[in-house]
């Protein structure tokens, strides 16, 4: 007969292991120094409320729009010509590490033989290193290499973006189908000829897609880099927040929101247009 | 018509790439000059010689605990707090609160981790505790709107059912549409607690503690041999927690 049972029949395992888990997380709560109390505690609740405060209005001064313009535009420039610096290592990296110009996978149904696998490790654990370290890094190291401004944004841009174009360009070229390719090599083409007309006219719209996608990203990236000193609205934002000038914050994070969702639309223009 | 339109845009894009060369007078040739390049392979070269003393390792690897408990706590309380948002933003108790949680949400993610640190930094003072909060803010945000739409996509027929049979709301929720939901939301927490962690480690550029504070204080300081271990830990914690959450998604989230 059937009876009904209100208990939940899974209740023990699940409070055992939510106190294990309470249990796991209490070095971290002391690690972290975790304390919620301080967005509730006066002293730094009139702080805070001080400078959010002074948000509104947001700055409007000729000079400081003069300022805005230059330090949005800077990050335009910064994530445009980053960009361009990493496809031109993303490129050819991309062609070398990738798997479908192998001559030995042509013949041994794409598996590249055991040199061919050798000799692409490098370039591939080199694509690695470059996206591993996060691109605000690279930006500090280059800040006190070439010194503070624009060029220092770039450079670490164009670092970290080769590495991740590179790695997924190499892939990209992978996925699509490989008998075009594997018959222009057997028949004693070129690779650069095989990639061009066994490889390209499947994955351009991929790649292209890809990379208005990256240059959206480069731009996010290029305001956050300024924190450091690699120039733009990040900079900007920076200089603004030390000096607790709140409206200008305040200003500043308008335009990079509405900068974020123009690049986000030009980008959405951009593949429907070209891909 | 329409080649002749992306050939316009192309053109336009190349335009662009010039243009912000010139806007930024970057001079590639000066830059990539025999002067410039052996002052650059000097200051590189002093990276190469990490510092492995024990003193120093055993602070990295404060750090490095550091910043993992920022992040781990940080996402966690953005599954809470982005659930409890979630809730209304799926439309669940009418119209009004689902566009203010929305709101909400928009304007906690729009707002880059590092920006809340920076803020944060001048709430709580320098410390973890600053990072902490930051990447639960943004986090938040993000976590939010992803539940809210795998909320909105569970069949709400088993809740229905176990409110039928006279039990209430909060059971329903927990026993009808909380099974389904969990394995969804356990995957987007394991991706944001990935991204966070990269996340942590430079949220310390503003003060926020962690291993980025550490870097920065040692290139502040010219001591490039301690933060080439810093960069070095920075990449080994972030390979552990990358092979940690595969390995994990594959076991609790496919299953």
């Amino acid at each position: 007969m059937l009876t009904s049972d209100t208990r939940d029949p899974a209740a023990l395992p699940r409070l055992l292991l939510t106190l294990l888990a309470l249990a796991l997380l209490w070095p971290g709560i002391r690690f972290s120094e975790l304390d919620l109390r301080v967005l509730v505690a006066s002293d730094s609740q009139s702080e805070m409320g001080r400078f959010v405060s002074a948000f509104w209005p947001p700055a409007h001064g000729d000079e400081f729009i003069q300022l805005l313009l230059q330090a949005t535009l800077q990050t335009l420039a910064i994530a445009t010509a980053g960009m361009a610096l990493a496809l031109l290592l993303a490129v050819p990296a991309g062609l070398l590490a990738s798997r479908a110009l192998s001559l030995s996978a042509a013949s041994r149904a794409g598996h590249p033989s055991y040199w061919g696998q050798l000799l692409r490790w490098p370039i591939r654990g080199l694509l690695i290193f470059l996206r591993s370290v996060p691109e605000i890094v690279w930006a500090l190291l280059f800040v006190r290499a070439v010194g503070l401004g624009p060029t220092a944004g770039v450079l670490a841009i164009a670092i970290t973006y080769s590495g991740m174009l590179g790695k997924v360009y190499a892939e990209i070229f992978e996925s699509v189908d490989q008998r075009p390719v594997h018959a222009l090599l057997q028949s004693g083409s070129g690779r650069l000829a095989a990639f061009c007309y066994g490889i390209l006219p499947n994955v351009a719209a991929e790649l292209l897609s890809y990379t208005v996608y990256r240059w959206e990203c480069a731009i996010r990236a290029s305001v956050v880099m300024g924190f450091v000193g690699a120039g733009g609205l990040g900079q900007q934002m920076d200089l603004s927040l030390r000096m607790f000038a709140g409206g200008e914050v305040a200003s500043l994070l308008l335009t990079f929101l509405v900068l974020v969702l123009l690049a986000d639309q030009l980008s959405r223009l951009l593949r429907w247009r070209l891909t | 018509m329409n080649r002749l339109f992306n050939l316009a845009l192309l053109l336009c894009i190349g335009a662009a790439v010039i243009a912000s060369f010139n806007y930024l007078g970057i001079d590639l040739g000066e830059l990539g000059g025999a002067g410039n390049l052996k002052q650059m392979g000097a200051y590189a070269q002093r990276f190469l010689s990490p510092d492995l003393s024990p003193g120093h390792l055993q602070a990295i690897g404060h750090g490095a605990l550091e910043t993992l408990a920022m992040s781990a706590l940080g996402t966690l309380l953005a599954a809470v707090f982005g659930l409890l948002l979630a809730l209304p933003a799926a439309g669940r108790y009418g119209w009004p609160l689902q566009s203010a949680s929305r709101l909400v949400l928009n304007a906690l993610r729009a707002v880059p981790e590092l920006v809340w640190a920076a803020l944060m930094v001048l709430a709580a003072g320098l410390g973890p505790n600053a990072g902490t909060l930051a990447l639960a803010l943004h986090t938040t945000g993000v976590l939010g709107r992803l539940f809210a739409e795998a909320l909105e996509n569970t069949p709400p027929e088993p809740a229905d059912a176990i409110r039928l049979q006279g039990a209430n709301t909060v059971w329903a929720f927990c026993y009808g549409t909380l099974p389904n939901l969990l394995p969804q939301l356990l995957a987007y927490i394991l991706y944001r607690w990935e991204n966070n962690i990269r996340m942590a480690s430079v949220l310390g550029f503003v003060g926020a503690g962690g291993l980025g504070q550490m870097l920065y204080v040692s290139l502040s300081l010219f001591q490039e041999a301690q933060a080439s271990t810093v960069i070095l830990a920075m990449l080994l914690l972030v390979l552990a927690v990358d092979t940690l959450s595969s390995w994990s998604r594959q076991r609790w989230v496919k299953a």
